[in-house]
């Protein structure tokens, strides 16, 4: 146990050493994303994707050490094996085989073989469903064919596309325990910092867990092909202190607040096909087939963060999806401008 | 009237009608014309397999462009996945054991000489299947047409109801057919070897391309039938009101997977093991020395067969498994690393204290050895469990299973059209072009494939149609899109040498490489019945018997 944390400290120099390369290298080519890319699975920040990124820079040192050497041997042999211009023409000596060489290079393989094995089989049993404290933020992650829906069964919050944690001290730990669904196909939970995928698949359900250590933003995607608009299948996790949590979930908690000046567009959004698919919580609207839009406007992004959440984005997105999101399940609403304008004033109110 | 006044043409001495050469051609159930066949089916599908990545690759060359729509992408991942394994892929190795089993094992053909034919038929028309979807899917729903559900096709995104038309029913149904045909190539195979071998030549006296071929042969045997299975209960799901994978239904999407992949892995050594036979080959002859360790080259590539059956999971890693579970395919993948790094040893310590030759068929061999290592340990990186739920399904793994198939595969397959080029063609190509096709694909396959790694590092899942800008990817898929130009500027070189070559080149004579194995024996390119008499062999290297009366093999052995 010893030499191989003394292996893992040696490696993660190796490796720190090739990141900053790395970073440099896409400096070079203009990337202004945060230390290298805001995915990075080199920057971990919470106990799953930390105990990955230990367990990754043991096997590439290994396996750096193998490259090199079988490599360098390789090169070697190309070079001076090669047939000289004054070759005297007769064949080189046959060498038919050797036991003890053989065997050398079968049992030194199995021994590497078996260290690996153990430092894998280590970190699967400590991230893979570790038992969660009381305090555990209970989320159920449904995925839908190009967005998430995310409810809080302890905390009666219902929100799609933007997951909210609290922050979690290490010294205290508030980790959050996510269940995977699906409501259609395949897809795959992955927010590179936080931790690995894992996969949400119909009528089989799955569980992930993440203790981010410092507030902010993180970003992933869907990481299985769900068909057409995969590709926009945005993750956004934010992180917060337990105070701007807790302000977060009394806000959700909150029906909508329907205000007279937007009625026009209430109406509207309740006569229409728009309530076939979404929710407003305190209204008629209880559609599950789209996002919960309670608090459409609490959310930094719309179509599973495929736009900014900004009127003209919602203008665009109801009149003509195709433009922002082309294969999506959202229907062209084809309404006037006159309704279109009082639909997203409505929308505008839900806050 | 007197018959003799006229004067008949010999008909040596006119090339009968086209026609006539082109019944010839369909009709033949001789093994070599079928290689060639098989071989030709497959470059052409390569050059189709090409276009759709390079497609993919021009999307993909800057954040949100627009070149193609996400479902014309889709439909060009699935397709280029497909046509890349079981249309170029699998008839090149076919192609290649087919012509040259026979030829190194002293027989005259293969065990079942119709059976082969048929099977190239049904291969052929898989292939014409699956591009039929281009005009038939469409169906009555105007659904799209050609399959983009991925070359894995999870389930339940082929069910009929995310998946309307019939372009998942093309996919299905080209692969049955193709699958039907490999079966019986596999059967071929496995009994040509085990009953054709000329006299004297014991399964240990074998050269170790048939050892390897038999290896595959027997495993298309064995995994080729899940995927068979799995795709007529797919259509059974699909048209007949079945619930395998219908998961509103209580089936489970996960059994798809498994079926898939208990193919899907084993396939991978289906094709690698015949490059391992190539280099078997191609090594010993260039570096002037017979093969090291041939009886531990064999016990590891049967140890492979065995093992490459239990690790299909590891595909799986990420789908939630139980921790035993995970744990079980991780020893049993990092496994099957030692049996592959015995193989990477035994050809190094075969080049030892040779006279390495550089010629194109080796350079290509070398290239494979160096980017097999590389594959190889990119492989365990992702047989670590926990790295692989970062890895998988990212440009990383991408990058991995293009550095096995391309770097690997492909090389080695390269190699063995410019080594027995000589042999089927009777010409020599053209060692100037081959050593340009080498470096420029050598060029293109590193810029695109090393630098494919990086985003996947960076969190790129594989499979998306366009990202955004900001996320650290966009310098690297330019590099990875550069190298294409000059890969596909490599295949081209290829082609163009291969067709001169043909119309102008040199003469090769019988054994333009001073080889060993018998097919180097007979005439270039080899009459219909292969040898005049049947040859017969008392080492693995019957030529070099031959040439060295005074010091022969079979001595050693």
């Amino acid at each position: 146990m010893r030499t191989e944390k003394s292996t893992n400290l040696l490696a993660g120099e190796t490796v720190r050493g090739v990141i900053v390369l790395l970073s440099l290298g896409s400096a070079a080519f203009g990337a202004s994303a945060p230390p290298l890319s805001p995915t990075n699975i080199f920057a971990p920040n919470s106990t799953p994707a930390d105990s990955i990124f230990n367990l990754s820079l043991f096997v590439l040192s290994v396996t750096a050490g193998i490259f090199v050497i079988v490599g360098g041997l390789l090169a070697y042999s190309v070079v001076k094996f090669r047939k000289r211009t004054n070759d005297d023409g007769r064949e080189p000596p046959q060498v038919y085989g050797s036991n003890q060489v053989e065997l050398a290079w079968t049992v030194i393989p199995v021994l590497i073989v078996v260290a690996l094995f153990m430092a894998t089989a280590r970190v699967i049993a400590t991230v893979q469903h570790p038992p969660m404290p009381d305090n555990a933020i209970e989320v159920v992650a449904i995925g839908h064919q190009y967005w998430w829906e995310y409810r809080y069964p302890g905390l009666k919050v219902v929100t799609a596309n933007e997951l909210h944690v609290p922050v979690s001290d290490p010294a205290h730990p508030t980790p959050t325990h996510i269940d995977l669904l699906s409501a259609d196909t395949d897809h795959s939970f992955w927010v590179p910092r936080l931790a690995g995928k894992t996969d949400l698949i119909p009528n089989h359900p799955n569980s992930t867990w993440i203790d981010p250590h410092e507030t902010g933003l993180y970003l992933g995607q869907c990481a299985q092909y769900c068909g057409t608009q995969h590709a926009k299948m945005l993750l956004r996790v934010y992180v917060q202190s337990q105070q701007d949590f807790d302000r977060w979930i009394q806000e959700q908690r909150e029906p909508a607040h329907g205000s007279d000046a937007a009625s026009r567009g209430q109406h509207i959004f309740e006569t229409t096909a728009c309530i076939n698919c979404h929710a407003v919580a305190g209204t008629v609207a209880d559609g599950r087939f789209g996002p919960d839009l309670t608090h459409l406007m609490s959310r930094d992004t719309i179509a599973a963060g495929a736009a900014p959440n900004n009127p003209e984005n919602l203008k665009r997105w109801i009149q003509s999806p195709d433009t922002i999101k082309p294969g999506s399940l959202m229907p062209a609403m084809q309404l006037s401008d006159r309704d279109l304008g009082a639909l997203t004033a409505y929308l505008e109110t839900l806050r | 009237m007197s018959t003799d006044a006229i004067a008949w043409p010999s008909s040596e001495s006119l090339s009968p009608p086209f026609v006539d050469r082109l019944h010839e051609w369909i009709t033949t159930v001789d093994h070599k014309r079928l290689g060639i066949m098989y071989i030709v089916y497959a470059l052409i599908f390569l050059v189709i397999g090409g276009i759709e990545a390079t497609v993919m690759r021009i999307q993909l060359i800057r954040p949100l462009n627009d070149f193609v729509s996400p479902q014309v992408f889709n439909r060009m991942f699935t397709m280029h996945g497909t046509t890349m394994i079981f249309f170029v892929a699998m008839p090149l190795v076919f192609g290649f054991a087919n012509y040259l089993l026979p030829l190194m094992l002293g027989a005259r053909d293969m065990a079942f000489p119709r059976l082969n034919a048929f099977s190239f038929w049904l291969t052929a028309f898989g292939g014409l299947l699956l591009y039929f979807s281009v005009l038939g899917a469409n169906g009555l729903y105007g659904a799209g047409n050609a399959p983009d559900v991925g070359w894995f096709a999870y389930a339940p995104l082929t069910s009929l109801a995310f998946s309307t038309g019939h372009s998942t029913d093309f996919w299905t149904l080209s692969l049955l057919v193709s699958g039907f045909g490999s079966i019986g190539t596999g059967v071929n195979i496995v009994a040509t070897i085990i009953s054709m071998r000329c006299p004297g030549m014991t399964l240990g006296k074998m050269p170790l391309f048939a050892w390897l071929n038999l290896v595959m042969g027997a495993m298309v045997l064995v995994v080729v039938s899940p995927l068979t299975a799995a795709q007529i209960m797919l259509m059974i799901d699909r048209y007949l009101g079945g619930h395998f994978f219908d998961t509103q239904a209580g089936g489970s999407a996960v059994i798809w997977m498994h079926f898939f992949w208990i193919f899907g892995h084993p396939e991978v050594y289906i094709l690698v093991i015949p490059a391992f036979a190539v280099i078997s080959e191609v090594v010993p002859v260039f570096s002037r020395k017979t093969m090291f360790g041939y009886p531990v080259m064999v016990g590891a590539t049967v140890a492979i067969g065995f093992l490459s059956m239990s690790v299909w999971a590891h595909h799986m890693f990420t789908v939630g498994m139980s921790q035993m579970g995970n744990t079980f395919f991780v020893i049993t993948t990092m496994a099957i690393s030692v049996p592959t790094g015995i193989k990477i040893f035994n050809w190094l310590a075969t080049m030892w204290g040779g006279k390495i030759i550089f010629k194109t068929p080796m350079l290509f061999a070398i290239g494979f050895l160096f980017q097999f290592l590389i594959a190889g340990l990119t492989g365990i990186m992702l047989a670590a469990a926990p790295w692989d739920w970062q890895l998988t399904a990212s440009y990383f793994v991408v990058a991995h299973f293009h550095y096995v198939i391309v770097g690997a595969i492909i090389f080695a397959l390269f190699g063995a059209f410019y080594y027995w080029y000589p042999k089927m063609s009777g010409k020599m190509y053209n060692e100037t072009l081959g050593q340009w096709h080498f470096w420029l694909f050598l060029i293109g396959f590193h810029l695109t494939f090393d630098f494919m790694h990086i985003p996947g590092l960076l969190g790129m899942p594989r499979r998306i149609y366009t990202y955004e800008p900001g996320r650290g990817w966009e310098g690297w898929n330019l590099i990875v899109t550069i190298g294409v130009v000059f890969q596909a500027l490599g295949v081209l070189v290829f082609i163009y040498n291969l067709l001169w070559s043909y119309f102008r080149g040199e003469a090769a004579g019988n054994d333009p490489w001073d080889a060993w194995t018998l097919e180097w024996s007979t005439s270039s390119p080899p009459p219909a019945y292969n040898f005049a008499t049947m040859p017969t062999v008392r080492s693995r290297r019957p030529l070099w018997d031959l040439k060295h009366p005074e010091d022969p093999d079979w001595k050693y052995e």
